[in-house]
């Protein structure tokens, strides 16, 4: 074969993804000592921290004096449906708000209370209003304080180089470094590491419809189950009931839960509010019932029951796909969301300012005058690798993980705002652990020469074959089939259909051709991302198949119920001798003095 | 689906002037034109036919020449203008706003925004002599001692021969004055004294204060370029008409009936 | 479907304008339209993406020679079958098509004096106002496209400035570190030195293109300036600091 150029570099530490946990990572390791780099897909500032909007939660009692800690894991708990790892959900219940204090010490400015301290807003299945924010941007203000703190302390920063391989020592199962590729280029570059902190984010880019950029496409996940390392709970996907769908420029992009809040109403293509057809018995006794009587819940929550328009996530998800699926969708497969009909045009600008530039700006839709159209979104994968809650060390020697690619801290379900403080708890965390294990490494481990052949091959691989389909086709192929076939309602039947398409797709990607060369080509790049989309692909539907019930992120049709059984099962997910196994594995039992707030009603 | 087309097209230069396509010329030749017609009238009325064209009349006095300045001791040939423009003058030419538009329309640095530059080379006000724009706060204190002068200007024209009255005159001073004090308290210099030097609006009632004033300062501020030409317009206008009634080409419609 | 025109950029500093005849969807915005020719006659197309929302800051072009964000350039305001060039921007050396160099500005990005908080209150909390902080939300609502800087002409006709100036984008930082309301470094004019602010000649073209919306010469630069001009050539500040010399020397 031909010999490859490699630039070659060594850190103690190397971090990658440069999102909000990356970063945190990175920080916490230079401030150890560890010399620190960070490597990114994107650009430096450029990731999907940037969209989070509504706020971080930390139980800082700013608003509310009650709230503490407790009653913030209780909340994080019930909310996973009690799959979480408890010992995750209770750090970063007491960790949050000292994370928030962090940030404004880097200079973040989060809105205020009347006494000056840090604001904190009202969130869904949180008891108390516990997120902090900013404005309505609150991603875009963590991202940049912490790339302007770690500007200032000089991390060193690979920007658009993209790692392709994790590479481990058999023998001791600990990580040696890292192989990439510089994406200007094409170059190839070599990482050796003491440790590694992966930190690159969600997987949503496999769906068709997804509030996820290209990047989301589950590098992290796929790499370290290839190196060895445990997944789990990858069967959790939490599809957000409303993003929009049309048109076609912002499919996927939320809309948020407010809109309903705030008078909104979901209707069919017969001007129908179909939620009312949609109400499960669970939850008959607190919804209404007509729609007098949920418009009358608006005016006064005395006067009514709650509108079946704010029944949890995955129950309206339910229903819009059902509403689609029986021909009573809008024009561009979605439902429509109506709020102009229902509230002035001043109230709904001043109520939703984003969403009404959003919708204006994006799609010419003046959201005070027309409805609008939106359905299901892919938004968080909950599972991710499997980590200690300590150090954030995953199951091979020297890997750390940190933010959406870890696993365990939301269990079935993820509240809102949980991602935010999720990210600086667990990536300060990963930090030190990574930190802690390389000082305690004396040297770099050597890396195996032919697996780095072996790796340069795949890479190159594209550009050798010839007459094979493109990536664009397969990636298309991929997003289009499990959107249906593995989406937001599942069925045996359905998803495995889903594992033999994966197991067709693999195929078609041994002989994916692409055009041009290594010098910058999207290509190229979709090309290698292939593999991780179909190896994340495989474990989530591999996993989904395995858990029988229905419960947060993970809707069967098949077993409708939530079963205790299952409650206190997580699936593991892994890579043995190349074909992936799922085992079930008994969850922790929490001590009792934990136990002990889930008592009482 | 797609279809290629192959006609190619190789440009020697990557970059035109511009490849904008909208008529991006308009604004900055409107501009310039604009200014080059008020400087000019400016600087006849003003500076050149001074004590040759009367500039007061009844109770109006062209707000050129406010205050008057009697100078019989000075050749005929002076006009007392020049004891006055140098304030507006200078608080104009360093304006940030006005600074902007000739920049564009006359030094094309540049014409329009994504549009070349054609200057060789550039170090905009860090040498000398652009630097010298940073006297604007010095021509901004001098603007404020005008801004009272020209409302009492403005007052004055209302009441002559011993009676309150009012006349087309009196009203276009009393606009001027108007639009004067909103370009003068608009200033970005202007903004910055009274707020913008602070980081925390807070610490005390006095700053609180400041911060009240400042908000309405800003909101003046931001349509400063409205500020700064409709002044600029009526300004012109008013001395022009305080001329033509002065020298009975026309009448003043007012209250007092006459006023010879 | 209707088809558009497109004129890309395509290769280095040695390439050509391509045209492309593309479908397109009057939903779409120009974004859209470049990845549909990506996907299917220009798959090595090179150009940067994420949000697709406005609100990351990458998709950063010139549409027609306007610096613009390709993802919110909607196509319904192009007329069918209209010509639509697309160049990379001008001011950043050239990768390939679309994609420019920008780490100059990450080069500055190093040279911003970095944040240095005042201490926290007994009870180890900061304390700060609403109307404090709204200043600052204003600037930390930039994306960095860098769309303020590849318009800037003090740069981008006259690159060699690019040694004594850090651009609009960094006027933005600079001020939002200076006018922070916990800064305790701020009242050091020093802090305002080195930047290359007198390059600006406040021709606002970065306050017109930014898509977030940002006051750039209002809010930020001008009042830099001012704040540098209260150092230096304020005539009653002047006086004051004779005064108060004058006195200490006694």
């Amino acid at each position: 074969m031909t010999d490859y150029e490699i630039e070659e570099h060594e850190y103690d530490v190397l971090v990658i993804g440069a999102g909000g946990a990356g970063l945190r990572a990175a920080i916490e390791s230079l401030a150890f000592g560890c010399s620190t780099a960070i490597v990114c897909k994107s650009l430096f500032g450029k990731a999907h921290t940037v969209m989070a909007e509504g706020g971080m939660a930390a139980a800082m009692g700013n608003v509310y004096e009650e709230d503490n800690w407790k009653v913030h894991f209780r909340d994080t708990m019930r909310g996973g449906k009690m799959l979480n790892n408890w010992r995750m959900a209770q750090i970063h219940a007491q960790e949050a708000p000292d994370r928030v204090l962090e940030l404004e010490e880097w200079g973040a400015l989060f809105d205020r209370t009347e006494d000056g301290l840090i604001l904190q807003r009202d969130f869904g299945g949180h008891k108390y209003a516990r997120l902090a924010h900013v404005g309505d941007s609150t991603g875009l203000e963590m991202l940049r304080t912490e790339q302007q703190k770690a500007a200032s302390l000089g991390i060193k920063v690979f920007s658009e180089c993209t790692i392709n391989r994790l590479m481990v020592d058999k023998k001791t199962n600990s990580i040696s470094g890292a192989l990439g590729y510089w994406r200007e280029k094409g170059n190839l570059i070599k990482f050796k590491a003491k440790a590694i902190i992966i930190a690159t984010g969600g997987l949503g880019k496999m769906y068709a419809i997804t509030s996820n950029s290209w990047e989301g496409t589950g590098d992290g996940h796929a790499m370290a189950m290839m190196a060895g390392a445990e997944m789990v709970d990858m069967e959790f996907v939490q599809f957000h009931p409303t993003g929009m769908v049309w048109p076609p420029s912002v499919k996927g992009i939320l809309v948020t839960e407010g809109v309903r809040g705030d008078g909104g109403t979901l209707r069919n293509s017969t001007d129908k509010r179909f939620m009312f057809n949609y109400i499960p018995e669970m939850f008959a006794s607190e919804t209404a019932s007509t729609e007098d009587e949920a418009d009358s819940w608006y005016e006064d929550h005395s006067l009514g029951r709650r509108t079946p328009d704010l029944l949890p996530r995955d129950e309206v998800a339910r229903a819009i796909n059902s509403e689609v699926k029986a021909g009573r969708g809008s024009p561009h497969g979605g439902v429509f969301l109506d709020i102009a009909s229902r509230r002035s045009p001043e109230y709904i600008q001043k109520r939703l300012p984003s969403m009404y530039h959003q919708f204006k700006q994006l799609a010419g839709v003046d959201i005070t005058k027309e409805p609008m159209e939106v359905g299901p979104t892919c938004h968080y994968a909950m599972g991710g690798i499997k980590v200690n809650a300590e150090t954030a060390q995953s199951s091979v020697n020297g890997l750390f993980a940190a933010g959406e690619v870890a696993g365990g801290l939301h269990g079935a379900n993820r509240l809102g705002g949980n991602s935010l403080s999720d990210l600086v708890v667990f990536g300060r965390r990963a930090g030190k652990g990574a930190a802690d294990y390389a000082k305690n490494t004396e040297s770099f481990l050597p890396i195996d020469q032919i697996e780095i052949d072996k790796a340069i091959q795949n890479m190159m691989m594209p550009f050798d074959n010839s007459n094979g389909e493109n990536p664009y086709t397969i990636h298309k192929e991929l997003q289009d089939s499990m959107q249906k076939l593995a989406g937001i309602i599942r069925t045996e039947e359905e998803l495995v259909q889903m594992l033999s398409k994966v197991e067709d797709l693999k195929k078609k990607m041994l002989s994916v051709t692409v055009e041009g060369n290594r010098w910058f080509n999207p290509g190229w790049h979709l090309a290698l991302d292939l593999e991780f989309m179909l190896t994340n692909a495989e474990s989530l539907v591999r996993a989904a198949i395995e858990r029988k019930e229905s419960r947060g992120g993970h809707t069967r049709d098949d077993y409708p119920e939530a079963s205790k059984k299952f409650g206190e099962i997580n699936f593991i997910i892994k890579q043995v001798n190349g074909s992936i196994k799922v085992e079930p594995r008994q969850s922790d039992s929490m001590p009792d003095e934990l136990a002990e707030l889930f008592k009482d009603k | 689906m797609v279809s290629q087309n192959t006609q190619t097209e190789s440009l020697f230069n990557r970059y035109a002037k511009t490849l904008r396509k909208d008529r991006w010329w308009l604004e900055p030749l409107l501009v310039g034109v604009g200014l080059f017609i008020f400087v000019m009238y400016s600087t006849v009325s003003a500076a050149l036919l001074g004590n040759y064209w009367p500039y007061e009349i009844g109770p109006y006095v062209s707000p050129f020449f406010e205050p008057l300045f009697y100078t019989d001791i000075l050749p005929k040939w002076v006009s007392p203008a020049i004891f006055i423009l140098w304030a507006p003058l200078s608080f104009r030419m360093t304006c940030y706003y006005y600074r902007r538009a000739y920049y564009r329309s006359y030094f094309l640095s540049p014409p329009a925004c994504a549009v070349q530059e054609p200057a060789d080379s550039y170090s905009g006000e860090s040498t000398v002599p652009l630097v010298v724009q940073n006297i604007h706060r010095f021509s901004m204190y001098g603007a404020l001692i005008f801004v009272p002068i020209l409302w009492n200007g403005a007052i004055r024209s209302f009441y002559w021969d011993g009676e309150i009255g009012i006349g087309i005159g009196s009203v276009l001073l009393l606009i001027n004055a108007f639009l004067l004090s909103g370009y003068t308290f608009g200033c970005h210099s202007f903004r910055h004294l009274i707020g913008g030097g602070l980081n925390s609006f807070t610490g005390s009632k006095y700053q609180l204060f400041r911060k009240k004033i400042w908000n309405i300062v800003t909101v003046i501020n931001s349509h400063h370029k409205y500020w700064a030409w409709s002044s600029l317009i009526v300004v012109g206008l008013s001395d022009l008409y305080v001329h033509m009634v002065a020298s009975e080409w026309i009448t003043d419609i007012n209250t007092w009936n006459s006023f010879f | 479907m209707p088809l558009v025109d497109l004129k890309v950029w395509r290769g280095d500093d040695n390439g050509e304008y391509i045209s492309y005849l593309v479908e397109y969807d009057e939903g779409e915005v120009i974004l859209d339209v470049v990845h549909r020719l990506q996907s299917t006659d220009a798959q090595d197309l090179a150009v940067r993406w994420n949000c697709k929302a406005g609100k990351c800051g990458s998709c950063s072009a010139e549409v027609n020679g306007k610096p613009s964000l390709m993802c919110m350039q909607r196509m319904v305001n192009f007329t069918p079958g209209e010509e639509i060039i697309i160049s990379p921007m001008k001011t950043f050396p050239l990768i390939k098509d679309l994609v420019t160099d920008v780490s100059w500005n990450y080069e500055n990005a190093r040279k911003v004096p970095a944040f240095s908080p005042k201490k926290v209150d007994t009870d180890g909390k900061h304390r700060m106002q609403q109307v404090d902080i709204e200043r600052g939300q204003e600037f930390h609502q930039c994306i960095e496209c860098y769309l303020c800087q590849d318009v800037c002409h003090v740069i981008r006709d006259h690159p060699e400035n690019k040694d004594n100036f850090v651009g609009p984008r960094f006027f933005v930082q600079i001020a939002s570190v200076n006018m922070h309301p916990l800064e305790s470094a701020s009242q050091k004019p020093s802090a305002l030195y080195g930047f290359g602010l007198d390059y600006c000649n406040i021709t606002k073209c970065c306050t017109e293109v930014c898509p977030a919306g940002i006051k750039i010469t209002d809010n930020a630069i001008i009042p830099l300036k001012e704040r540098l001009v209260d150092d230096k050539y304020d005539p009653v500040r002047w006086l004051g600091r004779i005064i108060s010399k004058g006195k200490s020397g006694k």
